[in-house]
């Protein structure tokens, strides 16, 4: 426990000092997006890592959060904060809403039923103009403020967005621990399993599935409050899959390896872009190359790594003398 | 020895930092964000297939007023939130004095707040009336307003007494927003529109649609998208023997379009930008030489026939190098000098800014075309 401790003060310690580093400049707003990946990564994570339960339509909750606030404050006028407490009730109630039913399918048809609310939410983004704004988007979102200071430059989103990133990962790492976190992990290994130890399967499975709607709900309404401005293609699809990349990439199960994994996504295309047209590539390859050598994801892979080698050149000693 | 050698060397690199400075004091930087990759991809890789042809034209030509130009392009990939960190990788890493793309609307809307606070200026190469309309301080666009795309096809409908429509558009921005300006101006032009469907941009059928309009008493169609939606209505339009004509966007003012539709395309009425009926235009118009200069230098190029979205990056890009030679250096007198654009016969039609209008156009800038033996020709 006092490992997990000083992990997370390390983490903390770490955002805390990269602005220092970087003074302003453009990856400044970079990271103001990884730290809203991270969120978005770790609630996947927490379903689909220690619960086991797979959601390919974990966008329709990112944007159901960023729609909501964007809404309530852009078209009528709503503070805010106010506008993202709604924002985060609504994605809440709409996971159990859903959750309740759903969950109680297996394997590719849960697949498939999150996919499909992914896209239906999709549509409404889309066609709901009067409401959302259609495909030319929603503008004139307000940033959030506090007293007089206003979260207008990336410095102080940077901040705020990683407070909030913090706070889920203190979160995620407490549940993890707990008989909560433990069931969860029961129901990942034998549902029936975990049933006759006397854990509430179903009830369980929808209520870690409503707690990780209602983090991606609020990193939506902290992306809208960034970025000032919405349209649908954010919120598509192709996200929900990126953010399943992620949790693989990296390491299914763990709070740490979500962040790796979202840090890692989020700044690699930015890092490849020396390679102009063929970034696409290599990004592919790179992904491909990770799934293959690392199966468990980054935290189960470079510690292994960095042990194979170790024990090689321990190897290597042994033979020479 | 050594130190002779030492001391020559770093009088030569003294001497390299000193041209490297100079150098650099007398270039300016211009970013581009484009869609190359991605859904948008038909319009981002003209866009900076031109852009990037153009500088390096101009420079090749001694560059502007003495002054280099040098092209800072990224690719969004279509992607809005993409579109905005690289806004901010222009300003803050690159220090651009101008800004021109985003390709689509979505991520014009999205980037317009970091131009506003950053104050650089930003000519958007996408077409929704929302860019411009208000009028943002340091926001131009050199696409045309779909309001004029609208305007130029409800007059020849008014023009030949046909007072019912039926509408389909595409369910994206482009679609939207032509649908939008549709309903909105019918009623100027007594224009009664009996049926408003739309469809998705990735369906592959519009069968159901259309006969529904067949059993209506519409007697024009006009469906407003881009490629490849309007090729399969005209197809499908074709197939279920709807005789009434069909009007489309600007949307598919490209050659790809009649390709794509094949026979299906022939007596298709749309409104759009000079450029694809360029050597029909009477020697007398002005903006033929502009034309002929952008469609001869991009098939030389590129091995292709340049369209209307190249056009809006060769807008772009003169109506930059018009002001700078106007005495526009920093981010501040470059806008200044945008806003004060007068008359530039450009791609897209002819360009007036001035400070209540950053569109600049009027409705001169599109033509009424049709398709005949697979090309296109004028409707008088």
């Amino acid at each position: 426990m006092k490992r997990e401790i000083v992990k997370f003060l390390i983490l903390a310690l770490l955002v805390l000092v990269v602005p220092l580093l970087l003074k302003g400049g453009y990856l400044m707003n970079v990271l103001v997006f990884v730290g809203i990946n991270t969120m978005l990564a770790v609630a996947l994570n927490l379903l689909l890592g220690f619960a086991g339960q797979i959601s390919l339509g974990h966008a329709a909750f990112f944007g159901i959060g960023a729609y909501c606030s964007g809404i309530l404050t852009a078209t009528f006028g709503l503070n805010p904060w106010h506008a993202m407490a709604v924002a985060a009730c609504a994605g809440t109630v709409l996971a159990f809403v859903v959750g309740f039913p759903i969950l109680k399918l297996k394997g590719h048809y849960l697949a498939m039923a999150t996919l499909g609310l992914g896209i239906i939410v999709y549509i409404v983004f889309n066609e709901a103009v009067n409401l959302t704004g259609g495909p030319s988007g929603l503008s004139g979102i307000p940033n959030l403020s506090v007293g007089k200071t206003v979260f207008d430059s990336d410095t102080k989103n940077y901040y705020l967005i990683w407070g909030f990133t913090l706070a889920t990962i203190l979160l995620s790492l407490n549940l993890a621990h707990s008989r909560i976190g433990r069931a969860l992990r029961a129901i990942h290994d034998s549902e029936v399993a975990a049933r006759v130890m006397g854990v509430n399967a179903r009830l369980l499975k929808v209520r870690i599935f409503a707690l990780s709607a209602f983090i991606s709900a609020v990193a939506g309404s902290l992306y809208a409050h960034t970025m000032t401005f919405l349209s649908p293609a954010s919120f598509g699809f192709n996200f929900s899959v990126e953010l399943v990349t992620m949790v693989v990439i990296g390491g299914l199960g763990s709070i740490y390896g979500s962040l790796f994994g979202a840090v890692l996504l989020t700044l690699l295309p930015e890092m490849l872009r020396t390679f102009q047209d063929y970034d696409i590539v290599v990004y592919g390859l790179i992904l491909i190359l990770m799934t293959m050598f690392m199966p468990g994801g980054l935290v189960r892979g470079i510690p292994a790594m960095i042990g194979a080698v170790s024990a090689r050149r321990g190897n290597g000693g042994n033979e020479h003398a | 020895m050594m130190t002779k050698r030492l001391r020559l060397l770093s009088a030569v690199l003294m001497v390299l930092f000193c041209c490297n400075a100079a150098l650099a004091a007398s270039t300016i930087k211009i970013g581009a964000l484009f869609s190359v990759t991605g859904p948008a991809a038909f319009l981002g890789e003209p866009e900076r297939n031109t852009a990037q042809m153009l500088v390096n034209e101009i420079n090749k030509a001694g560059g502007v007023k003495g002054q280099k130009l040098e092209l800072v392009a990224y690719d969004t990939g279509g992607d809005a939130t993409k579109a905005v960190q690289l806004a901010t990788k222009l300003i803050k890493d690159d220090k651009v004095a101008a800004i021109i793309g985003p390709s689509t609307t979505g991520e014009s809307m999205a980037v317009i707040p970091v131009a506003e606070k950053d104050q650089v200026p930003l000519i958007s190469c996408a077409a929704g009336i929302k860019i411009t309309e208000p009028v943002k301080k340091w926001v131009f666009k050199t696409a045309q307003n779909d309001t004029l795309a609208v305007a130029r096809i409800f007059e020849y409908l008014q023009k030949h007494k046909v007072s019912k429509v039926a509408i389909l558009t595409v369910s994206d921005g482009f679609g939207a927003s032509g649908r939008e300006q549709l309903k909105a101006q019918a009623g100027k032009y007594g224009i009664q529109i009996l049926i408003d469907d739309t469809f998705g941009p990735k369906d592959t059928d519009m069968t159901a649609q259309l006969t529904k309009i067949r059993g209506s008493q519409a007697q024009a169609i006009i469906c407003w998208g881009t490629n490849p939606g309007p090729a399969i209505v005209a197809k499908n339009a074709r197939q279920l023997g709807i005789k009434i004509p069909l009007y489309m966007s600007h949307g598919v003012s490209s050659k790809k379009f009649i390709e794509l539709a094949g026979n299906a395309a022939e007596g298709i009425r749309l409104p759009s930008g000079k450029v694809i009926v360029a050597d029909l235009l009477p020697k007398s118009d002005p903006q033929r030489k502009s034309l002929m200069a952008f469609v001869q230098d991009y098939q030389k190029h590129y091995k292709v026939e340049g369209d209307h979205f190249g056009g809006h990056a060769w807008d772009a890009v003169m109506l930059l190098k018009g002001a700078i030679e106007r005495g526009g250096t920093t981010p501040a007198t470059i806008r200044d000098q945008l806003e004060k654009t007068k008359n530039y016969h450009g791609i897209g039609g002819t360009f007036t800014y001035s400070p209540a209008d950053h569109a600049g156009l009027t409705k001169d800038a599109f033509v009424l075309v049709e398709v005949k033996n697979k090309d296109w020709v004028l409707v008088k």
